[in-house]
């Protein structure tokens, strides 16, 4: 039995049925293999999955400190996703984040009974009263669907009563099979409203948008400090640090850049067709990573200056941190890691690995889809299930003011043969020799990955870290970076390393074991001795 | 730091902004984590659950089991009963639990799924057990639904025997494992026998040894909870979280039961130690009174430096109340007293104790949010915050310190090791107390004026 089939073997008839198409091993590099990825998950299986509110609430509207996004609902969901996912944001100049805030209907059983609208309104007009925000968004949790308030009309009594913008996600928790499905509905909501909206045109040379990036730890910083020494101007960021009055100028953007696909790729796309604005494929996690992207975008602007600035930059800040890579380097070479996490990061964070000479055996995602296993040109072959079909697709048409293509149709083909332009690779192409993958894993999983692999370090998320450091294994929180980072770009490497080898070697992994379960602690002479 | 908050308080109706409390099943979860061999199981979205044991894992930094029955649409459209019966099929084939603990969401129960009903016509292994609560989040907080999951329990498990069973049930409250340990410490050096019911003690403090065990040896077990229904008496302390399931067990076994408050404190320690004391006529034993005598012996030690000093604590009920009494006994002033969870009985309890000990313009809400306190303190500011992590941008907007008590605690280590309960768990929080008050007087103090001696 390989380590696939010992996974599995635990399993009875509809549950193995099930899950065998969410495990594979790579027997060896580069053999393409088919993964069941973005389905419905098995109940009773131990996921970590959250649901769709947690992927539009959570994930992307949350970060946007000059919005407040108020939950529509019983109390839970607001609290719970209060204090954001370490989405790092700076005041605004008055000093305001709404960031900090937790906005809620707190909705009460005769608001179940008689509907929520009424409720919701109030709460907006408190809101304006209150904190005047020039953007309310509101979202939805599981039970506002079922009343059937009706929250866009809603919305529309807002903007037009208030005259501020106000947006609406009917992003209940049972929608989709996973978070995947709020990231659908926040990108839709983002694009129909708030994108293009400002009036302004494009008159920027080197102007880009960083979509998928959320500032967590301090990442979207990191990787914006590098793009301005570069030349680059950042018109927009979603969503970490961001805001409405950023987003609202997406589209003067030259090019967008994406980080994690999985969550915002329908933008990327979405603006493509609508303003003609080409979008790459980057990742600023991991050195060589970090070094590929920037200098993929200096291919697509084609310009010298820019060229030379990029080399600059780079040899800089890899001269900056040399020293501390290759100590760490040199104590985390030849360990081995496993890594769970959401839908783009476990590919992302492998390459960061490898720059230390970790390997990782065995890997997955929580809530991705066929393409981030397999690549983006399988796109094409996925049919939609009844759930996917259940989260709307926008029809875009090109916009008869803003749509301008930065590149000509040949020079865009010549690109597509040198970069990553409007295409990803599959976490796939990263892994081989033996390793296993596993889609939307769950705890019996992780337990027997663990006891199979033995890896020397485990990233994942907070739900399964404790669990796996009682089993002996090191375990880091990839959602949050356990309260640290950056771990973008350069700088961020070696943080990543740091923290990576103090998990590893921390003194209290040497006192398990506690010495008299090895050691004798009596001592004496049996029997009457020599002179019995 | 919560730099949109304006000083100036407006009536809200409707929103709800930086709230003290949580939905009703987080709190169905950690009283079912105090069952030994337990899976507590989330009915409803996959969301509740991953959010439920995110947030169990970030207050105890340990491991929170639980499954879920991941609702689609067309659960929503069709009913839960299928999900619900594959994944009780699934928990036992794959985790072999002894009792799985359903709880619903709200969205089980907007679409009015019937648990009970679903339960009797599943198929559920020999010898195995699946009991349920209602625990619907659009009603009461996360403390109510740790009430309705003991009751739950309660319903499908207590017997009544002919015989009593000579022992007393112990009702914690919705307190950490530490405190747990200190009521049972407290209990046994009282000679008695007893349940405790739930105890996540040994579950949700396990110890860390190199191998992973998904159920961990603490937990009251099936057999005891099955004997709450011929014990003597129960002692439901925290009232206001544990009277309902204490009333559930006086309707259907006839088990009498003392509502006592949280015994945190030097009133209420005394209360629960001689509600001991006289129900099993024990003696209470020098080592009690000497623990006592200790504590007292710090409070006149230190009575300088807590002398009016005010204070603004908020929270969950019974634990906001126990850290009212002791900031009272210390001679605070508990100028703001706050919970989240709507418990008219809260307000009430509260404001007799201030009256008790003469503290007049202070005030006391239930269904209040931090907000809300946030903007009295702008308006009157308080020398220290007690309560949970969530007050720490409160904390840091107006430099004002903040000793963690309660729950959540999400940024600190060890809280949910050490009691607040009990004389020992008083003499902890005295500490805390103090030394965050201390602390800031020396951090304030002029060179000339710093003390080395205090």
């Amino acid at each position: 039995m390989n380590e696939r089939e010992k996974l599995l073997d635990q399993y009875s008839g509809r549950v193995f049925k099930n899950r065998k198409d969410h495990i594979v091993q790579l027997e060896a590099d580069g053999v393409p293999q088919e993964i069941a990825a973005n389905s419905r998950s098995v109940p009773g299986l131990m996921i970590n999955r959250g649901c769709c509110y947690a992927g539009c609430k959570g994930v992307v509207l949350g970060p946007l400190k000059d919005v407040v996004v108020l939950t529509h609902g019983p109390i839970g969901c607001g609290y719970y996703s209060w204090g954001t996912r370490r989405n790092k944001a700076r005041s605004d100049s008055e000093g305001k984040s709404f960031i900090q805030y937790c906005f809620s209907t707190d909705l009460q059983e005769p608001d179940i009974v008689f509907g929520g609208e009424k409720k919701l309104k109030q709460a907006i007009q408190e809101i304006m009263e209150i904190f005047a925000p020039k953007c309310i968004m509101i979202c939805s949790t599981c039970p506002v669907g079922l009343i059937g308030d009706d929250i866009h009309a809603v919305a529309n009594w807002a903007k037009a009563t208030y005259g501020i913008a106000c947006v609406a996600y009917s992003c209940e928790g049972y929608k989709g099979v996973s978070q995947s499905a709020g990231h659908h509905i926040a990108n839709n909501g983002l694009m129909k409203n708030i994108i293009g909206t400002s009036g302004a045109k494009r008159d920027k040379k080197f102007a880009v948008n960083m979509l998928g990036e959320y500032n967590i730890g301090g990442d979207g910083w990191e990787v914006e400090r590098l793009l301005k020494l570069i030349g680059y101007e950042v018109v927009s960021i979603f969503t970490g640090d961001g805001s409405y009055e950023q987003i609202k100028n997406a589209h003067t953007a030259n090019l967008n850049l994406v980080q994690c696909h999985r969550s915002i790729n329908y933008i990327a796309e979405m603006m493509k067709k609508k303003y003609g604005i080409d979008w790459i494929k980057v990742n600023f996690i991991g050195i060589g990573e970090t070094m590929r992207s920037l200098r993929e975008m200096a291919v697509y602007f084609d310009d010298e200056g820019l060229r030379q600035r990029t080399e600059e930059v780079i040899a800089a800040e890899l001269a900056d941190i040399e020293e501390t890579r290759e100590a760490y380097r040199a104590k985390l070479h030849g360990h081995t890691a496993g890594i769970f996490v959401g839908g783009s990061r476990s590919h992302h964070y492998q390459n960061l690995l490898a720059d230390f000479g970790i390997k990782t055996v065995i890997a997955g995602y929580e809530f991705a889809h066929r393409d981030d296993y397999e690549g983006r040109e399988v796109l094409s072959g996925i049919k939609p299930d009844a759930d996917s079909k259940n989260i709307e697709e926008l029809t875009i048409e090109p916009d008869d003011q803003y749509y301008h293509l930065t590149l000509n149709k040949e020079r865009f083909d010549a690109l597509q043969q040198k970069i990553d332009i409007e295409k990803y690779e599959g976490m796939f192409r990263d892994m081989g020799n033996g390793t296993v993958t596993v889609d939307d894993f769950n705890h019996y999983e992780t337990e027997k990955l663990i006891e199979l692999f033995e890896p020397d370090i485990f990233y994942s998320g907070i739900k399964d870290k404790y669990m796996i450091q009682k089993s002996g294994t090191p375990s880091r929180q990839l959602h949050s970076y356990d309260y640290s980072g950056p771990y973008a770009g350069f700088r961020g490497a070696v943080n990543f390393a740091r923290d990576t080898y103090m998990s590893i070697f921390t003194p209290a992994w040497k006192y398990l074991t506690p010495p008299w379960n090895t050691r004798p602690t009596l001592e004496g002479i049996i029997g009457g001795g020599e002179n019995a | 730091m919560l730099d949109a908050t304006p000083k100036k308080i407006t009536e809200r109706r409707a929103l709800r902004v930086n709230p003290c409390k949580t939905c009703e099943p987080v709190g169905a979860m950690y009283a079912a984590l105090g069952v030994h061999r337990c899976m507590p199981h989330s009915h409803g979205s996959q969301g509740c659950c991953s959010y439920h044991r995110t947030f169990l894992a970030r207050h105890f930094k340990e491991p929170a089991i639980a499954t879920t029955s991941s609702f689609t649409e067309g659960a929503c459209v069709f009913g839960g009963g299928s999900n619900l019966k594959k994944a009780v099929k699934n928990v036992f084939d794959i985790y072999d639990p002894d009792v799985i603990a359903v709880h619903t969401t709200c969205l089980s129960e907007t679409i009015g799924d019937d648990i009970n009903t679903y339960i009797q016509q599943m198929e559920i292994p020999e010898g195995k057990i699946v009991v349920h609560a209602n625990t619907p989040s659009y009603a009461g907080s996360h403390i109510v639904g740790f009430g309705n999951m003991m009751s739950g329990f309660i319903q499908y498990l207590a017997e009544k025997k002919a015989v009593s069973n000579g022992k007393i049930g112990i009702f914690p409250g919705f307190v950490n494992p530490g405190d747990m340990r200190e009521m049972k410490r407290l209990a046994g050096l009282m000679h008695g026998d007893y349940i405790m019911f739930p105890d996540t003690s040994g579950v949700m403090d396990a110890p860390n040894k190199g191998h992973y065990e998904m159920y961990p040896k603490g937990g009251t077990t099936i057999e005891e909870i099955r004997a709450l229904g011929s014990v003597e008496k129960i002692f439901a302390l925290g009232e206001l979280t544990t009277k309902a399931p204490a009333i559930k067990l006086k309707e259907k076994c006839d088990v009498d039961f003392a509502a006592l408050p949280l015994p945190m404190g030097v009133e209420a320690t005394d209360q629960y130690i001689m509600e001991l004391s006289h129900f099993l006529h024990t003696e209470v034993p020098e080592s009690i009174e000497e623990e006592r005598g200790q504590l007292v012996d710090i409070m006149l030690d230190a009575h300088a430096n807590f002398y009016q000093k005010t204070a603004a604590i908020y929270g969950d009920p019974d634990t906001v109340l126990g850290l009212t009494a002791f900031a009272l006994e210390l001679g605070m002033v508990p100028k703001y007293v706050l919970t989240g969870t709507k418990n008219r009985e809260f307000t009430k309890k509260a404001e007799a104790l201030l009256a008790k000990f003469g503290a007049n313009d202070c005030k006391a809400v239930d269904n209040g949010d931090l907000f809300e306190l946030h903007q009295w303190i702008k308006n009157d500011p308080v020398d220290i915050l007690v309560g949970t992590t969530h007050g720490k941008y409160i904390a840091k907007a107006e430099d004002i310190p903040l000793v963690r008590a309660g729950f959540p605690i999400l940024d600190r280590y060890v809280h949910s090791y050490m009691p607040i309960v009990g004389y020992r768990g008083a003499m902890r929080l005295l500490e805390l107390i103090g030394n965050a008050l201390m602390d800031r007087q020396d951090r304030d103090a002029a060179d000339e004026d710093l003390e080395l001696v205090m």
